[in-house]
């Protein structure tokens, strides 16, 4: 199926999707956060798309004050794959889990957690992965500042091109 | 009992921890903790420009970087919509095609010396050196090449180098032959392998395994065939697929024979490459600074390790908005928690090198 069948297919269906067709590269189809795991059920589920792999989940800094999740899905019986995103404000950056329909989204949902601050509401085991436990910040965010010093060891040096 | 193992051990392939829950031999569970060698590599793909971010992807997967390189240019290539000269086509091809050949010499030899045979390793590591060689000679590089740019590749053949890989292929097939006879039919060999951490084809899909061990699992499907870029929908190659033919579908053995028979893929696609590459640019014509116009792409290709996908966001600037690289690592490295349950502790790491786990591929 071509993208414009899929989100017509998904637009009958669910109330709130909004495709982008007019930029370079590749369309995707934005959709209601608290509707995701309803969608991407149905996508698995529905004899025609049968999107039965999350091929990559990831999170996306929406500046100012949003928060992306990307979910690129794959077929292998159709060869075919959609994106999918989720806009969420930063202030309170929750996504419902979708271990429960794809479980290779457990690994993914830390990692976006992780680096982007997406809280996956409903994840089993929502801890970093990357970055160690007590680590402040979220580093892909584009207002991220590292902080000075962990556990008292300096996070930069001076540079030596000035000295 | 709760015991650790790593992060630096010799069998994690680099630096990884488990922590594993036993009762006396048998585990109920191994929990892999990553991140231990995390560079922040998609950070850096923010700061830097486009051009200069080609060498940080040889660092995403050291042992596979052609293959790398290669999916970041074409992720950039997508946005600008830019052509590429068929010789550089042909030419990364050839580069990426040795690059897994090595990359799977290297996984296989390793998993044998995991297992307790040395011989096959240093075997392996024989011709991977050869193979280095050639690299050499193309880019001046062993390990992390560099050798891909955005609209083509850096350098051409040099002299004599088609003879030079060819003379190597002619060789090195024997060689093969010589491996499998003292690797893939050696008893005690299959038998710490077969049955050993089977993976059933629906959790290969549903925990995105990808490349050859999803093809071990019996789904029949690659990406050079199925969703061809490059030159690949031209070149004749047939997708090896786990048969089970020692145990199961899906077990250590299927992960192990998949990689040895693409190795003679590979080689067929190269002699393939060798006889039909045409004269012609090596580069396309291009700016100086590089700004892809608004929008993303999200290209994948098979990497020795399987399907490695960029995700590349475009402001229309000359740095990236975003870049994201999915790994066959990262995922693979998630089913082990689950695979793991009820094994024998001395399988794990029968576990860990089937699945041809590369640390810096997963934590990047």
């Amino acid at each position: 199926m071509t993208f414009d069948e899929i989100a017509k297919t998904l637009q009958e269906k669910f109330e709130g999707l909004v495709p982008t067709t007019d930029r370079a590269g590749d369309p995707f189809l934005t959709v209601p956060a608290a509707k995701i795991v309803e969608i991407l059920t149905f996508c698995r589920d529905d004899g025609l798309m049968a999107f039965d792999c999350l091929s990559n989940l990831t999170g996306v800094d929406a500046p100012p004050d949003d928060i992306e999740t990307v979910y690129h899905l794959f077929s292998y019986p159709k060869r075919h794959s959609v994106t999918l995103k989720v806009r969420v404000p930063k202030a309170s950056p929750q996504v419902p889990t979708v271990e429960g329909v794809y479980p290779t989204a457990n690994w993914q949902e830390r990692e976006a957690y992780d680096l982007i601050g997406t809280v996956f509401t409903g994840h089993s085991d929502l801890r970093r992965i990357m970055l160690p436990d007590d680590w402040v910040g979220h580093p892909l965010r584009k207002d991220y500042k590292e902080q000075e010093d962990y556990h008292g060891m300096a996070t930069t040096r001076p540079s030596l091109l000035n000295s | 009992m709760l015991l650790n193992m790593g992060p630096q051990h010799p069998s994690t392939h680099g630096v990884i921890r488990f922590v594993v829950k036993t009762d006396g031999e048998v585990m109920s569970e191994a929990m892999p903790d990553v991140g231990y060698l995390h560079r922040s590599i998609e950070k850096i793909g923010e700061i830097c420009d486009y051009n200069g971010f080609m060498p940080y992807t040889d660092r995403a997967d050291y042992l596979s970087a052609m293959n790398a390189n290669q999916g970041y240019a074409m992720v950039v290539e997508k946005l600008l919509g830019l052509e590429v000269p068929r010789r550089a086509e042909f030419l990364r091809v050839i580069a990426a095609e040795f690059n897994r050949i090595i990359s799977h010499l290297l996984s296989v030899g390793a998993l044998a010396m995991d297992v307790g045979a040395a011989t096959p390793f240093i075997h392996a590591l024989k011709e991977r050196e050869k193979v280095n060689d050639l690299m050499e000679a193309l880019c001046g590089q062993r390990l992390t090449y560099n050798y891909v740019r955005i609209g083509g590749v850096s350098y051409d053949m040099p002299p004599n180098c088609s003879e030079r890989c060819l003379d190597f292929l002619d060789r090195f097939e024997p060689q093969w032959d010589e491996f499998e006879r003292l690797v893939s039919a050696n008893k005690i060999f299959i038998e710490r392998l077969s049955k050993v951490g089977t993976i059933s084809r629906e959790d290969a899909i549903a925990y995105n395994l990808v490349g050859p061990n999803l093809r071990a699992s019996g789904v029949d499907y690659d990406l050079r065939r199925d969703i061809p870029y490059s030159i690949y929908p031209e070149l004749d190659f047939n997708v090896i697929v786990g048969r089970g033919e020692q145990g199961e579908v899906g077990d250590s053995f299927d992960r192990y024979i998949v990689r040895v028979r693409e190795i003679r893929e590979s080689i067929k696609i190269l002699r393939q490459c060798f006889s039909r590459i045409p004269e012609g640019d090596i580069l396309a014509k291009m700016p100086k600074v590089l700004k892809p116009p608004v929008g993303e792409a999200y290209v994948r290709t098979e990497s020795s390790r399987g399907d490695m996908g960029y995700y590349l966001i475009s402001d229309g600037s000359a740095k990236a908005f975003r870049l994201r690289i999915r790994t066959g690592s990262f995922t693979g490295m998630a089913i082990i928690q689950k695979i793991s349950q009820g094994m024998m502790i001395a399988d794990l790491v029968t576990l860990i090198a089937s699945l041809d786990v590369v640390a810096p591929e997963i934590d990047r």
